[in-house]
């Protein structure tokens, strides 16, 4: 067999181009059509044939949910959680990861898979023991509730990014500081925090990413409008004005905002979170 | 996703255990490092350690949560369980989603890896690409599932184009016919969960050193033979841990199927999730509900036994 090597050179390019094409669509498609849903009017998004791009702009949709209490709320609150859980998990993990990274102790084995198996517990099989959990101390409908059975799944991850991180940072880095007649405490959080800050960064996006698409927890343990979430404010709306899809829509971009944003603007941080561990360094 | 570096990562210090500096530390007394992990780990006990047991109790009591004067009934929620037909037909559909949904994002996601990397591709086109490629990661699942709702809901845009095209004469209703519901279900998630492979095999095929190729090119392989003797072998270890992972999680998958088809009609897209939870939340069978939970559990934790064993494995290699 012989090819005309230019002519095949050629098709090979060619063949790549229209399946990155064809990628292109399938991926951003969806994305596409929900961005310019919500900047339609309702009857334009079920126009036949299709169109893509919506005739009149129109930002009804956006002011229907900025001007309505109860929505902002939903987004007031995935803030404040999401934030509270990134904070906290934060504290918790930066202590523990030093533990772990600086000192030998008994048990360190065990705790380790602990950690790991905690990230593969399945959400369902939890709730139903955090329900009668919630329900006996009387925190149900409470952000406390929220906040601390999200704890549970983001700490696994916080714990094992810091980890990777603090023993990235030399052990004399440490002593320096317990020469000079500082405590493991002040070595902590004078020399260690402030040089984890690329490492903490990434993990408080991821926190508060997995927070923030948090929808088993927040449909089961809370139940008053003045304490739900975005993913179940959507849920919600859903079932109310099952017909404006434009306004449906917008919710959603709003609602993806913090993850568009955060991962445009902190690609590295985002990427290192979302990965980190399923590709060899 | 954190495993594979920092499982490792707990462990360094053990191995580099540096003798100046445990000497220092056995002076300032075993209790230090327990001060350290103590809030964690009172965390952990509390918020997964006691309400495993509880639910582990849960499953073998009747009347579970309702009743201050239930009672043990040995396995009889299990009996229970295992004599349902929708339990079985449920697991089943579980697997099918989650076996699709394996395989179709390894190879959507691995071709889109090999796609950004080739050579014939301007470095311009494949950043932003790239960038491009991995919009459906960025959404929630609510999300993810309201959009396809739309796209797909009999009067939307995909059955416009396909009766425009002439490839259906009347409006399918995806979500909501027992025959394409799944099918619907598990393409969507499958569109959902593909950047995860793209990303990391798009980092584990720049990771592949050059010279590999260019002792191949000099021993007269193709492009087929590179494949599947340099390329596939090198992503093996990745491709294991992530698949492991994903299997795990979309095991699990609630949102997704609760938002767009409740596990309906009439139980075609159930999945052990939403059988577990409409056990509990809708019909308020705590027990039988927590004997389901045990099995998704006990499913989980078999795999989770073969994904450390394998990041050990890695780990060590």
């Amino acid at each position: 067999m012989r090819f005309n090597p230019l002519k095949s050179e050629l098709l090979s390019s060619l063949a790549v181009y229209v399946g990155l094409a064809v990628g292109l669509i399938f991926a951003t498609f969806p994305v596409v059509w929900m961005l310019f849903s919500s900047l339609k009017s309702n009857t334009e998004i079920f126009a036949l044939p299709p169109r893509i791009l919506p005739k009149v702009f129109t930002l009804t949709a956006y002011e229907s949910i900025f001007s309505d209490p109860t929505k902002i709320r939903f987004f007031i609150n995935s803030y404040f959680v999401s934030g509270m859980v990134a904070f906290l998990t934060l504290i918790v993990a930066i202590l523990a990861a030093y533990g772990f990274s600086r000192y030998q102790f008994r048990y360190k084995k065990l705790f380790n898979v602990i950690i790991i198996s905690t990230q593969t517990i399945p959400p369902i099989t939890l709730l139903i023991p955090y329900f009668g959990m919630v329900v006996f101390f009387r925190i149900f409908d409470t952000y406390l509730a929220l906040i601390l059975t999200y704890m549970v799944f983001t700490l696994p991850y916080a714990i094992l990014l810091m980890t990777g991180y603090i023993n990235t940072l030399p052990k004399e880095l440490d002593e320096a500081v317990l020469v000079d007649g500082g405590s493991s405490w002040t070595a902590l959080w004078r020399v260690i925090v402030p040089l984890s800050v690329p490492g903490i960064v990434a993990t408080a996006v991821y926190t508060f990413l997995l927070a923030w698409n948090e929808f088993l927890f927040a449909l089961t343990l809370t139940k008053s409008m003045e304490l739900r979430t975005v993913p179940i404010g959507i849920q919600l709306l859903m079932g109310q004005h099952a017909f404006e899809w434009n306004e449906m829509m917008a919710m959603s971009v709003l609602g993806s905002l913090p993850l568009l944003v955060l991962y445009l603007f902190a690609q590295r941080y985002f990427l290192a979170g979302m990965t980190a561990g399923s590709v060899k360094s | 996703m954190a495993h594979r570096e920092a499982d490792g990562a707990l462990f360094a210090t053990a191995v580099t255990k540096n003798g100046r500096r445990s000497h220092k530390n056995s002076r300032r007394g075993a209790a230090l490092p327990y001060l350290f992990v103590a809030p964690a780990m009172a965390l952990f006990s509390l918020l997964m350690l006691f309400p495993m047991a509880m639910v582990f109790r849960y499953s073998l009591m009747d009347g579970a949560i309702l009743r201050p004067d239930s009672s043990f009934v040995g396995f009889r929620n299990f009996r229970e369980i295992f004599s349902d037909e929708i339990f079985w037909q449920s697991l089943g559909q579980t697997l099918y989603f989650t076996i699709m949904s394996v395989v179709f994002h390894l190879l959507i996601g691995l071709t889109f890896a090999l796609m950004l990397n080739s050579s014939r591709v301007h470095p311009m086109v494949r950043n932003v690409l790239r960038v491009l490629y991995i919009l459906p990661w960025l959404f929630t699942a609510v999300i993810i599932a309201i959009i396809w709702r739309l796209i797909l809901d009999p009067n939307g845009v995909i059955n416009g184009y396909l009766i425009a095209l002439n490839i259906i004469d009347f409006k399918v209703e995806w979500f909501s016919s027992p025959a394409t519901a799944i099918h619907a279900l598990t393409f969507v998630n499958i569109w959902a969960g593909y950047p995860l492979y793209m990303v990391s095999l798009l980092a584990g095929l720049q990771g592949i050193p050059k010279e590999y190729y260019e002792a191949a090119r000099v021993d007269g392989a193709n492009t087929v033979q590179n494949f599947f003797y340099i390329t596939l072998p090198q992503l093996k270890p990745i491709i294991t841990s992530i698949a492991l992972l994903d299997f795990i999680w979309t095991m699990q998958v609630f949102p997704l199927v609760w938002m767009t088809t409740g596990g309906g009609p009439i139980h075609a897209t159930e999945m052990l999730s939403t059988y577990t939870y409409k056990l509990a939340f809708t019909r308020y069978e705590f027990s039988l509900a927590s004997a389901s939970a045990i099995v998704i559990f006990v499913l989980s934790m078999c795999l989770t036994y073969f994904y450390i064993r394998h990041q050990r494995s890695t780990a060590n290699a």
